[in-house]
């Protein structure tokens, strides 16, 4: 339960967070300025990742799928048939949503283990399938979307994608979308169930909610916004490979989400930020950077159980979404 | 009149373990029925079939005129049969008051509206004497008040058939009072099914009785008449200390 004056300061956070992505348009140096649109695009996958696991308590390992059925979506029909980024961007939406319902009716027929395996084959069957049609997606090495079908027209002006600072601030508008999406959404009565269901499914349910429709609505939700993230990808970076539908693309935004904290709206930016940055400095010194990612998680586990946000919601700041 | 809930044969095997076994059982709207029994009679499995938690091996079962045994257990919950557990399956992690919220959310037609959901959340709170503690976590909440919890849940969704299964567990004397009066009141508008193992708040209450034993319905009738009960005795009441107290 929130009174208003929760309700005001929690508006005020996320509005002031997206202030200050928009400010540092202006500031950011040309390297920064690139990796932080990546960072956006991928915190996107990392939020939709967060809905099911961290407000839904459902540990999927097949996310990858999600993204890519965005970034194909979206990348194949732009290279192949031609088609404009708006509607190649909407075709993204089409793949995930299609791919989401799916995968949400067979793998929820199982829960726990069961359907982190379920979830993590059906990605590897779309992983595989990906190089099968190796002729279309030219697999690993994937395509490159050429500058000039990266341009929206409006009217007489066009909005060329491929010039940084407007790639930047389409990053940031996905991205505030998705945190306004978001933060509606947990704090609906959806949002309420779904908490509900993580904590006592079979409780929920005696309080007579359907809790199969309640869950499958999550996946969906959180498929969608995952595949947008990966079609804003593809059209904003101009690559289309199969290695984003690869296991480490399904365990990657569980980390960011395990750092940043789960059920929290933030933390995925958090975590997807601290980790690109981690893995991009260390990797410039060592080979061994995964050996750093793993010892940052061993003392993520030992003090920060809950994440940074996590920890901070639980320590001080209690009214966090 | 006619039943509000009825079962014709219904049965549930456990492996080979008959828990519910042939029952043939029917119940009036407006009753307080209490439902007794030893240990591992079977009392749990028979509600849970009727809420819907289990699935019956064979038998139906019949609500307000309605067939509901292949109905699933929400769809049972909005048609008005309430059940609250009785391994106390509260949210833990959640308040007493967001505990209650929930099913008052999907009750209420306007569960859209944060005061008519905060009003009747706190009305249930109230009837149990919790509302000193809605913002209490509900896993740190003594045991006792748990079960209090538990039953105003079960209030919130405004059922028509409330099922309480061993809601006194826990619960000192004094709260137990209240208890009782608490479910007359309910009776008012609701028909109460109490499986419980204080004898004192089952004679209170109780217009009829139901006891169990071994899956089966060994005998039913008025507190007077299973009190007399020669076989209701052997199997049950002369294990209890408080029998007939
Ligand atoms: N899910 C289950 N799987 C296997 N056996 C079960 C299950 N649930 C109950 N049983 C068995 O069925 C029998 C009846 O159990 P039930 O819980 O219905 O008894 P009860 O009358 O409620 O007992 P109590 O007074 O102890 O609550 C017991 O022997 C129990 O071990
Ligand atoms: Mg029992």
């Amino acid at each position: 339960m929130s009174g208003d004056g929760t309700t005001t300061k929690v508006y005020a956070l996320h509005g002031a967070v997206i202030a200050v992505l928009v400010a540092l348009n202006f500031v950011l140096p040309e390297y920064h300025h690139g990796v932080l649109a990546r960072v956006l695009v991928l915190a996107v996958f990392a939020m939709g990742y967060n809905l099911l696991f961290g407000y839904v308590g459902l540990l999927s390992l097949g996310h990858a799928m999600f993204f890519s059925a965005g970034l194909y979506g979206a990348g194949l029909p732009l290279y192949h048939l031609g088609w404009g980024v708006v509607p190649a961007f909407a075709g993204g939406i089409g793949a995930g949503f299609t791919v989401s319902l799916f995968i949400g009716l067979l793998a929820l027929r199982t829960s726990g283990v069961a359907f982190m395996i379920v979830t993590m084959m059906f990605a590897q069957v779309f992983y595989l399938t990906t190089l099968y049609f190796g002729e279309w997606t030219r697999g690993d090495e994937g395509l490159v979307l050429q500058q000039h079908t990266r341009r929206i027209a409006l009217g007489s002006e066009t909005l060329d994608l491929t010039n940084p600072a407007t790639r930047y601030l389409m990053a940031v508008a996905l991205f505030a979308a998705t945190l306004f999406a978001t933060l509606a959404i947990v704090r609906s009565r959806h949002g309420r169930v779904l908490v509900a269901i993580r904590e006592n499914e079979e409780r929920t349910k005696m309080l007579g909610y359907d809790t199969f429709a309640n869950k499958l609505a999550a996946v969906v939700t959180s498929g969608v916004i995952c595949a947008a993230a990966g079609a804003a990808y593809a059209l904003l970076f101009g690559y289309v490979g199969s290695t984003f539908a690869s296991v480490q693309y399904s365990i990657l935004p569980l980390l960011w989400v395990l750092l940043g904290g789960a059920a929290t709206t933030l933390g995925p930016l958090l975590g997807t930020l601290f980790m690109y940055y981690v893995v991009d400095i260390t990797s410039g010194y060592t080979s061994a950077y995964m050996l750093v990612v793993g010892a940052m998680l061993i003392l993520l586990v030992l003090w920060f159980r809950k994440g940074v946000l996590g920890t901070v919601r639980e320590r001080w700041l209690r009214w966090l979404p | 009149m006619t039943a509000l809930l009825t079962t014709k044969g219904l049965s549930r095997h456990f492996g080979g373990l008959r828990a519910v076994d042939n029952v043939d059982f029917s119940l009036e709207p407006g009753e307080i029925r209490a439902v007794i029994g030893p240990n591992g009679a079977g009392k749990t499995t028979f509600v849970s079939l009727v809420c819907g938690r289990y699935a019956p091996s064979s038998g139906r079962i019949v609500f307000d005129g309605e067939d509901i045994t292949d109905m699933p257990a929400h769809l049972r919950v909005r048609r008005g049969i309430a059940y609250t557990f009785q391994i106390t399956s509260v949210f833990a992690n959640l308040s007493a008051y967001e505990n209650v919220a929930l099913p008052v959310q999907r009750t209420l037609t306007d569960g859209r509206s944060r005061r008519a959901v905060r009003q009747s959340a706190m009305e249930a709170l109230e009837r149990v004497g919790l509302a000193s503690r809605a913002h209490e976590q509900a896993g740190a909440l003594a045991y006792g008040h748990q079960r209090l919890l538990e039953v105003a849940m079960g209030l919130a969704l405004k059922p028509r058939l409330l099922i309480l299964d061993e809601p006194t567990q826990g619960l000192s004397d004094s709260e137990i009072e209240n208890f009782i009066a608490l479910v007359r009141e309910i009776a008012s508008d609701a028909t109460v099914l109490l499986i419980e193992h204080n004898m004192q708040v089952v004679m209170e209450l109780a217009r009829r009785i139901t006891v169990f034993d071994a899956g089966k319905i060994l005998a039913e009738g008025s507190p007077a008449e299973i009190r007399a009960n020669t076989a209701v005795q052997e199997a049950y009441l002369g294990t209890v200390q408080e029998a007939g107290a």
